[in-house]
């Protein structure tokens, strides 16, 4: 691989950051939206918001996978252990992102109902695919965001532990300087 | 002389209010605030109730004016549901309402006529399974106001009889009318 890049392309990094901030944004209005009053201004408006962006993010996510797929990325660097434990932890990230995006799915279209993504396009609701779909599913949401989180939480702690110990090219070939 | 002014000027405020414009109101059926149901007679002994899941609909609201409302209604006939999928399969097919050349039933209001105290009868047409017919619905008027996300609300119930034999729709032994109970709330535009 002798064109392997010392850098990840542009594309690939705005859309790492660009779904960071969102991962992290869904987070804490999934965990604050779910404990809203029936009666607050919000009750209606932030689960909106939370299925409208969590349906752009699994498209974006989608692009992400191709992307990485079909053009070239930089060689992680570490030890063996290191670099067998980054790797699991990447495939980790989007199997788990493929089970909230799914969960979140079914969680709201038990009935049959589409899910609008901020009224510009509906996508169609498959209705029940088993028993106590939007409560499993639920359950599920919950739990894969929250492993979600502490792994990107790892991932970064692993990031930075590269750049101020190690002194390698981790952090710099996401960020975009050599 | 000022004292029988201002008591004219009141009484005439009262009476002609705010310029009785009518606010129009989309059904929220997405959000199942208002359901369409029915009841039939099983043998004579009780009865069974059920409900159409997807309608939709708009209507106009003065509640100054209650005669200057309409309503139209589009209830789709093949989501008839009445909790147990053998028999809406039997009521949807040719014995009944024949939901697939049928596929929807409309309600458009033609007249409203004001009895005072919230209630008015809304009269208009209403076709189901291929036959239009003027029915009544005795209706009255629950409420209205702010909801909490920003949206201005009005709601309203009704009950109506069909009697069977008017729609074309067979009847069996003592099932030969059926009552509509509506429930309709609707977001203004």
């Amino acid at each position: 691989m002798s064109s392997q890049p010392a850098q990840y392309n542009l594309v690939v990094r705005l859309v790492h950051w660009i779904s960071a901030v969102i991962i992290i944004g869904m987070f804490a209005v999934g965990i604050w939206m779910v404990d809203l009053s029936y009666y607050s201004s919000w009750y209606q408006t932030a689960p909106h918001w939370h299925k409208s962006i969590g349906i752009l993010l699994a498209l974006l996510t989608l692009f992400r996978v191709v992307t990485k797929v079909v053009t070239l990325s930089p060689k992680v660097e570490g030890s063996n252990l290191e670099r067998v434990m980054a790797k699991a932890a990447h495939h980790f990230i989007y199997l788990d992102l493929l089970v909230i995006f799914v969960s979140g799915y079914l969680i709201s279209t038990e009935d049959g109902r589409g899910i609008d993504v901020f009224n510009w396009f509906t996508v169609p609701g498959a209705g029940a695919l088993f028993e106590g779909q939007a409560d499993l599913a639920g359950l599920i949401h919950f739990y894969a965001a929250w492993a979600l989180i502490l792994t990107a939480v790892v991932h970064a702690l692993a990031a930075l532990k590269h750049h101020f110990i190690n002194k390698d090219n981790t952090l710099r070939k996401m960020i975009g300087v050599s | 002389m000022k004292k029988t002014l201002l008591a004219a000027g009141l009484a005439f405020t009262m009476a002609v209010p705010f310029g009785a414009s009518a606010a129009d109101y989309v059904i929220d059926s997405k959000g199942a605030h208002a359901s369409v149901n029915f009841k039939v007679s099983h043998l004579g002994y009780s009865f069974i109730k059920g409900r159409f899941n997807n309608f939709e609909g708009t209507f106009s609201f003065d509640e100054n004016d209650v005669t200057a409302s309409k309503v139209n209604v589009v209830v789709d006939t093949t989501s008839l549901d009445s909790n147990h999928a053998e028999r809406d399969k039997h009521i949807r097919s040719s014995d009944f309402i024949d939901a697939s050349e049928y596929s929807t039933a409309t309600f458009k209001s033609t007249k409203i006529v004001d009895k005072g105290n919230g209630k008015f009868d809304v009269i208009g047409d209403m076709t189901l399974h291929g036959e239009t017919q003027p029915v009544t619905i005795d209706a009255e008027f629950i409420g209205a106001g702010k909801d909490p996300w920003g949206g201005q609300r009005a709601g309203f119930m009704g009950t109506t009889r069909l009697e069977l034999a008017d729609f074309n729709i067979p009847v069996m032994g003592d099932s030969s009318y059926v009552d509509l109970e509506l429930h309709v709330e609707g977001v203004q535009k």
